[in-house]
């Protein structure tokens, strides 16, 4: 067993890309399920549209990279728009019907054989975060401490990532400090209420679902670019589930709880399976678990701890308990 | 102060309704609210059909009527939150159908809920300070600015602390309305309504579910609206209440108004026993139908005996 490895892989994984790009769909997940009350089980798809915005803008069409950004920022609204116009009105199971069925459309044409001279089909595509990375101010090297480091495309990615989850932080604090605030919540609660005092409980519904989009389709940029290069499959549905375990394991409608529940996440996903696989190579598990079926044990384990989670702390990492048993009056 | 305004507007409020006609939609001396051939289908089902029907500004109106007579699914349509198939009405010479809920409120006409909603999360203070209207922070990007409504906000917080305390809530301040007794939710919810400065409340059973010892205080407090110069129409069942605080009762039986008179006679009117009894229940019988009644009965004994012999 190599507990150096395991050790330096799992504090990697604390701040590394997929954490980032978690936290980033997370985050926009809180800012919709946990202050507004709006079901989003879509977000892979608004990561998606952002990606291929983007990618597609610069590798098929070889136009600039900022124009790319800016394709992938409009593709994210209209999205949010289209979803949100037809369902806001209607109660909030609607929503959740038809984000998910959105994001598999939408994950579905990406991948489409019709349309792979677009968007490559099942091998997406790549070669667009030429520019991204020319603007990378690290010298070529490794940066961090000690073995805890990165070579200086990683350390570019994340740089800009965690600059990225700070402003969105910085943002959902101002904002849910404020009136603003102040109605999503109250819409959570009970729209009627919200209505019957004067609000446009629409019109903020929507703002939460585009903002939320707009949050989470940073992660969208920083996925493609992190690994230049975007696929379909990566925006599946199991994608909005982890943002939604993330957003649930720190507890909801808190401002960091994205960020340390992401973090926590994929520190328990890495970690658990490397020291299986470690254990497996190493002779120490029973014959049953094999190379091949220790990726399944992972999750099955990760899925038993937050289960345990939720039994002993049902509020989350940062949930107020007082606010669960109003739950149950 | 208080004590010489509450005779003269209860008073001016009944003046207005000396001499009044007893039908239903009679003309009232200075409305507030006009409703005009207002009809709701659900399906087959005519669930209101209200020909026409005046409020009194500066009253306290109520409408009753036996359940299922469709006074929330009417309530629902005048503020917004269900659409009528047909008819329109006013408020405040303001034509409001097909107007949203939320413009509704905004035109001065707030109500509350027959279940209660309060939003359970927020504290009583953040419930108080939501009804507050035209509030700059509510705006997305100036939301982010706090300097620009900080100032709103403290406002609002004091006309806010002013409220509660009337409402004896101000202990209350900073738990989760969640928290709080169902009496005490009503009167947030009354609170609540209160900050967005309506013209007319609208309170939808403000006394289901209130213990009795809350009952005379909102009883109070309703009747403050009025002195406050407020219209308030409320549905009700409690015919005690009714008749202690309103002015003026609309009664509603299978979706029409089917009378409308002064509280204390109200009851005694012969269509609104029918509507809640049923029809002749009680109604005494004319000579002519004793007479018929006595003689089948005597032919039943006549027909009885001579079977026998």
């Amino acid at each position: 067993m190599d507990w150096t490895t395991i050790l330096i892989t799992t504090v990697k994984a604390s701040i590394g890309l997929e954490t980032v790009v978690y936290a980033l769909a997370a985050i926009g997940i809180n800012i919709q399920f946990g202050y507004a009350g709006l079901l989003n089980f879509g977000q892979a798809a608004f990561l998606g549209v952002a990606a291929y915005g983007m990618a597609v803008t610069v590798a098929t069409f070889h136009l600039p990279f900022w124009l790319g950004i800016v394709i992938g920022l409009a593709a994210t609204v209209v999205l949010a728009f289209l979803l949100g116009i037809p369902t806001l009105r209607l109660r909030a199971d609607y929503l959740a019907i038809v984000t998910i069925a959105a994001a598999e459309i939408v994950r579905l044409v990406f991948r489409s054989v019709k349309f792979s001279s677009v968007f490559g089909g099942s091998d997406g595509r790549q070669n667009f975060s030429g520019d991204f990375f020319a603007m990378n101010p690290y010298s070529p090297g490794t940066y961090g401490i000690g073995p805890i480091s990165f070579n200086e495309r990683v350390t570019w990615v994340l740089t800009v990532g965690w600059v990225l989850i700070a402003i969105a932080c910085g943002l959902v604090y101002l904002l849910m400090k404020s009136p603003w605030g102040r109605v999503l919540k109250a819409i959570r609660e009970d729209e009627d209420a919200v209505r019957s005092l004067g609000k446009n409980v629409f019109s903020y519904k929507m703002q939460a679902l585009v903002l939320g989009g707009v949050v989470g389709c940073l992660g969208g940029f920083l996925f493609a670019l992190g690994q230049a290069s975007v696929q379909p499959d990566l925006f599946s549905t199991e994608f909005t589930f982890y943002a939604y375990t993330i957003v649930i394991l720190g507890g909801a409608a808190r401002v960091f709880s994205p960020v340390v529940g992401a973090a926590i996440f994929w520190v328990l996903l890495v970690f658990v399976g490397n020291t299986l696989s470690e254990a497996v190579s190493a002779g120490l598990l029973p014959s049953l678990f094999t190379v091949n079926n220790i990726g399944a044990v992972r999750f099955m384990l990760v899925g038993l701890g937050l289960m345990l989670l939720l039994i002993f702390r049902p509020q989350g990492i940062f949930g107020d308990k007082r606010e669960i048993a109003l739950d149950a009056r | 102060m208080h004590a010489d305004t509450t005779p003269s507007r209860k008073a001016a409020a009944l003046a207005a309704f000396a001499g009044l006609d007893r039908e239903p939609g009679v003309p009232k001396p200075d409305p507030i609210l006009v409703v005009d051939k207002v009809v709701r289908r659900f399906g087959g089902l005519t669930a209101v059909n209200v020909d026409h029907v005046e409020i009194q500004r500066g009253s306290i109106t109520a409408l009753i009527g036996p359940n299922g007579a469709g006074k929330t699914t009417f309530f629902n349509q005048l503020t917004g939150f269900d659409s009528a198939d047909e008819g329109s009405w006013t408020f405040n010479g303001k034509q409001l159908k097909g107007v949203p809920a939320h413009r509704v409120a905004r035109a001065g006409m707030v109500r509350t809920f027959q279940l209660t909603k309060a939003l359970s999360k927020l504290t009583v203070m953040e419930n108080m300070r939501l009804g507050a209207q035209n509030q700059r922070g509510e705006n997305f990007f100036r939301a982010l600015i706090p300097g620009s409504w900080r100032g709103q906000e403290d406002e609002i917080t004091e006309r806010a602390e002013e409220l509660l305390e009337r409402f004896k809530l101000d202990a209350k301040r900073d738990d989760f309305a969640g928290s709080l007794s169902g009496g005490q939710r009503k009167l947030l919810e009354m609170a609540r309504a209160l900050m967005v400065g309506p013209e007319l409340v609208m309170l939808d059973e403000p006394m289901a579910g209130v213990n009795p010892a809350l009952t005379q205080s909102l009883l109070g407090h309703v009747k403050d609206l009025r002195e406050e110069g407020m219209t308030v129409l409320f549905v009700e069942h409690d015919m005690d209440m009714v008749r202690d605080i309103s002015d003026w009762v609309v009664v509603m039986a299978q979706g029409a108004v089917i009378a409308e008179g002064p509280p204390d006679t109200i009851m005694s009117d012969s269509r609104v026993i029918d509507a809640y009894l049923g029809a002749h229940h009680d109604a005494p019988m004319s000579a002519e139908e004793f007479e018929e009644q006595l003689q089948e009965a005597e032919a039943e004994l006549e027909a009885g005996i001579e079977e026998k012999a």
